[in-house]
């Protein structure tokens, strides 16, 4: 508002109240098309994590009912074996899992954007397929595949007179999860990094040519440089994604029950102790600590890749 | 033209809905004016034709069947509606093992009241033993799963065995047939199924609970279960049983292929191998269970449910007499066990010529029934289940799994057992004796 405007004090309140007004039908106009989105968020997000918060700081007993415990099963969550043992279990998974997948992706993208390969558009919807197939049913398949005796791998070395590979035993179950979910999710992140290839500008890349840069030479100094936001975008998502990894342990169980136990994955842990041990509160509990987890680790993939991103 | 069709019974919607609703609330309101209605909760395949004739023939009550899924699957619903305290259904298919469960959260009405104890004597004993406490009844029983030996007559004339009366019979033919065929097995252990492990235990005598209200005894590792756990801890060692889980893909195409000249399974065996292993038909036999002691003739019991009445239901009285009338009406038992394929629990049913002499041709025309109510007859009605059976069973999947991979021995494995369940237990607020 004009503080040194010569008018009298009416006219002033006058245009002041129109021009709040307007203003402020300004400052809501964003906020009206925001609601439907606010709405369901608060409505399917807020609400049912303040309701998890709740409930993770009280136990439901079999005898004697709901008791308030305080923090008590976050100090039980931070000091169970099973869980850190889950935790665990994730990051070697992730450790060797993601750089392939996100290798692969990266590989196939620049394959497909060179137009080196021929039938551009069957490769890039061959590879994308795998992520269309929904998780379930591509564990499903998976499962049958890895059969221990009849399945067709384990066949076919029997007729090789080799043994079979147990690929659902103790040792081999988490490559052969991390094999499903490669299968899974390689088209999709590839998807990802061919759509930010597709942006990099044609003239960046002819100029290096020029320059007398080989293909290779353009590929690693050009373009990955040129997209890397875009992978690390992609490494993120595969960190969050690994830590809850559910879908596949979950179902492979039952091919393999001895093998996967409840706390195979921190996910899988949180979903045993509330459906199996009835342990609804600990349980909330347990999916804090992980959705800290995530946290921690996403953060820290962030700050070490930003900071080779500035020093490079 | 085509526009009219399109529109005219979108205008009605709204008139019908209202007239739906009004219909919904009428029956819903009124129980005393109309019909009462109640809602059927079960896996059972088929039963929807049992609930059809049960509508067909009273004009009283409506009966609402949902498939609410199977086992572990329909628990979590039902538990999920009790706390919500809504959408309960009134009578729920229960499983055995699983009654202690859910009287411990006073989701079960006692149905004596409404005069479930005048068919009391129509069912085996050890059966209702298991629906009731006392006086209280809680359930009616619906089918069992008495315990057998189904064996491959192919594979033991092939290789020359006895099919075993005792378990010492079991190893060492067994053994024989390892070495002669070290591809084939005597049977699988399945480390992985709780219900099957307890059916064993239970046959030598264990008796790992005993629930006095929230008093509670825990014996996972007594007597019975030990012998039981050392017994299978040889055999594995041996390698003359194979350690595959049970209830998977490659199980049935073991089962179907010969890879197990055994299964040590339930009165619902038979029908279920046939449709999972239908290759095989005509190689089963059924034989009964080995026992610890020759001579002795011991069963247990694996598998098996009930009509349950929720303590939530709002017309407990009619839910009875129909949970009542699906169990024990002739016509409903006859569907029940001759088009769902359950084993009864009614002893009218067992002691039926037409059902103990039926011959199966899936096991060469024997007459597998009687075997199995040989068995059902030798089922000690002693036995207890805990109140929170899920965990009992996810303790010994994990442990016993460890033992069937070699990282431990069983016996150990059930010391284990013992100490998780004992401290769920008193963590769960349970007195522990």
């Amino acid at each position: 508002m004009s503080r040194g405007a010569n008018s009298t004090k009416e006219s002033v309140e006058g245009s002041g109240i129109k021009a709040s007004r307007s203003r402020l039908r300004q400052a809501a106009v964003p906020y009206v098309f925001l609601a439907p989105f606010l709405i369901l968020f608060v409505v399917f997000l807020i609400l049912p994590l303040a309701y998890a918060l709740v409930i993770s700081v009280f136990a439901d007993k079999l005898v004697g009912g709901t008791v308030f415990v305080g923090f008590e099963n976050y100090a039980q969550a931070l000091g169970d074996p099973a869980f850190w043992g889950g935790v665990r279990r994730m990051i070697y998974f992730g450790i060797f899992q993601i750089p392939i997948m996100l290798g692969l992706a990266l590989v196939f993208a620049l394959l497909l954007d060179s137009g080196a390969a021929w039938f551009t558009s069957v490769f890039r919807l061959g590879f994308f397929v795998p992520y269309a197939v929904p998780g379930v049913v591509a564990t499903l398949i998976w499962g049958y595949l890895y059969g221990p005796t009849f399945g067709p791998f384990s066949q076919i070395a029997d007729y090789l007179g080799l043994p079979a590979p147990a690929f659902l035993s103790d040792a081999w179950m988490l490559p052969s999860i991390a094999n499903i979910v490669t299968w899974e999710f390689t088209g999709y992140n590839m998807i990802i990094l061919y759509a930010a290839l597709q942006a990099v500008p044609t003239e960046v890349r002819d100029a290096g040519a020029v320059d007398g840069a080989r293909p290779w030479q353009i590929a690693l100094y050009i373009r990955i440089p040129l997209i890397f936001p875009a992978i690390l975008l992609t490494g993120v998502f595969s960190i969050i994604g690994t830590f809850q990894l559910f879908n596949e342990p979950s179902i492979l169980r039952a091919n393999a029950p001895g093998v996967i136990t409840s706390g195979y994955t921190p996910n899988f842990y949180a979903y045993s102790l509330a459906f199996v041990n009835q342990e609804y509160n600990y349980s909330a509990a347990v999916s804090f600590a992980l959705g800290a987890v995530v946290v921690v680790f996403s953060y820290v993939f962030m700050l070490v890749t930003n900071r080779r991103e500035v020093s490079a | 033209m085509n526009v009219r069709r399109l529109v005219g019974p979108v205008r009605f919607t709204g008139p019908l809905a209202a007239v739906v609703l009004l219909v919904v609330l009428a029956t819903g309101c009124g129980s005393s004016e109309g019909p009462a209605t109640i809602t059927f909760w079960s896996w059972v395949p088929g039963i929807k034709d049992e609930v059809q004739l049960y509508n067909d023939t009273h004009k009283n009550v409506t009966v609402k069947y949902v498939n609410a899924g199977q086992g572990a699957a329909e628990y979590t619903k039902l538990r999920t509606a009790l706390k919500a305290e809504k959408g309960v259904p009134d009578v729920v298919q229960i499983e055995f093992q699983y009654i202690p469960t859910f009287t411990q959260i006073d989701a079960l009405a006692d149905i004596s009241q409404y005069g479930a104890n005048d068919v009391k004597n129509d069912y085996v004993d050890w059966t209702w033993s298991q629906v009731s406490e006392g006086d209280k009844v809680y359930a009616i029983p619906q089918d069992s799963g008495p315990m057998a030996l189904l064996y491959r007559k192919d594979i033991f004339d092939k290789y020359d065995l006895k099919v075993p009366k005792t378990w010492d019979e079991f190893a060492s033919e067994a053994k024989k047939l390892h070495e002669a065929d070290p591809d084939t097995y005597m049977t699988n252990f399945a480390a992985n199924d709780g219900g099957w492990l307890t059916g064993l235990m239970w046959q030598a005598g264990s008796r790992p609970f005993d629930v006095n209200g929230a008093k509670i005894s825990i014996n996972m590792n007594d007597q019975g279960a030990m012998q039981v756990a050392n017994y299978w801890q040889g055999l594995i060692e041996d390698g003359t049983v194979s350690t595959d889980p049970d209830f998977t893909n490659d199980w049935y195409a073991g089962l179907g292929k010969g890879k197990y000249a055994t299964w040590i399974s339930a009165g619902w065996g038979p029908v279920f191998l046939k449709g999972v292993a239908g290759e095989s038909k005509g190689k089963w036999r059924a034989a009964p269970l080995p026992q610890w002691k020759a001579g002795e003739n011991v069963s247990a019991n694996w598998g098996g449910s009930t009509s349950a009445v929720t303590a939530a239901s709002e017309e407990p009285e009619a839910a009875t007499e129909f949970a009542i009338w699906l169990n024990n009406n002739e016509k409903s038992v006859n569907m029940l066990t001759t088009e769902s394929n359950l084993f009864p629990v009614q002893k009218s049913k067992l002691n039926s010529p037409d059902f103990v002499n039926a011959r199966l041709a899936f096991a060469g025309g024997q007459k597998v029934n009687s075997v199995f109510i040989d068995a059902s007859n030798n089922v000690d009605k002693g036995f207890e289940w805990s109140p929170f059976q899920d965990y009992v069973y996810a303790q010994l999947l994990e442990k016993v799994g460890d033992a069937a991979k070699g990282d431990t021995t069983f016996p150990e494995a059930m010391d284990k057992v013992q100490n998780s369940v004992t401290g769920y237990a008193k963590e769960q607020g349970f007195k522990v004796q």
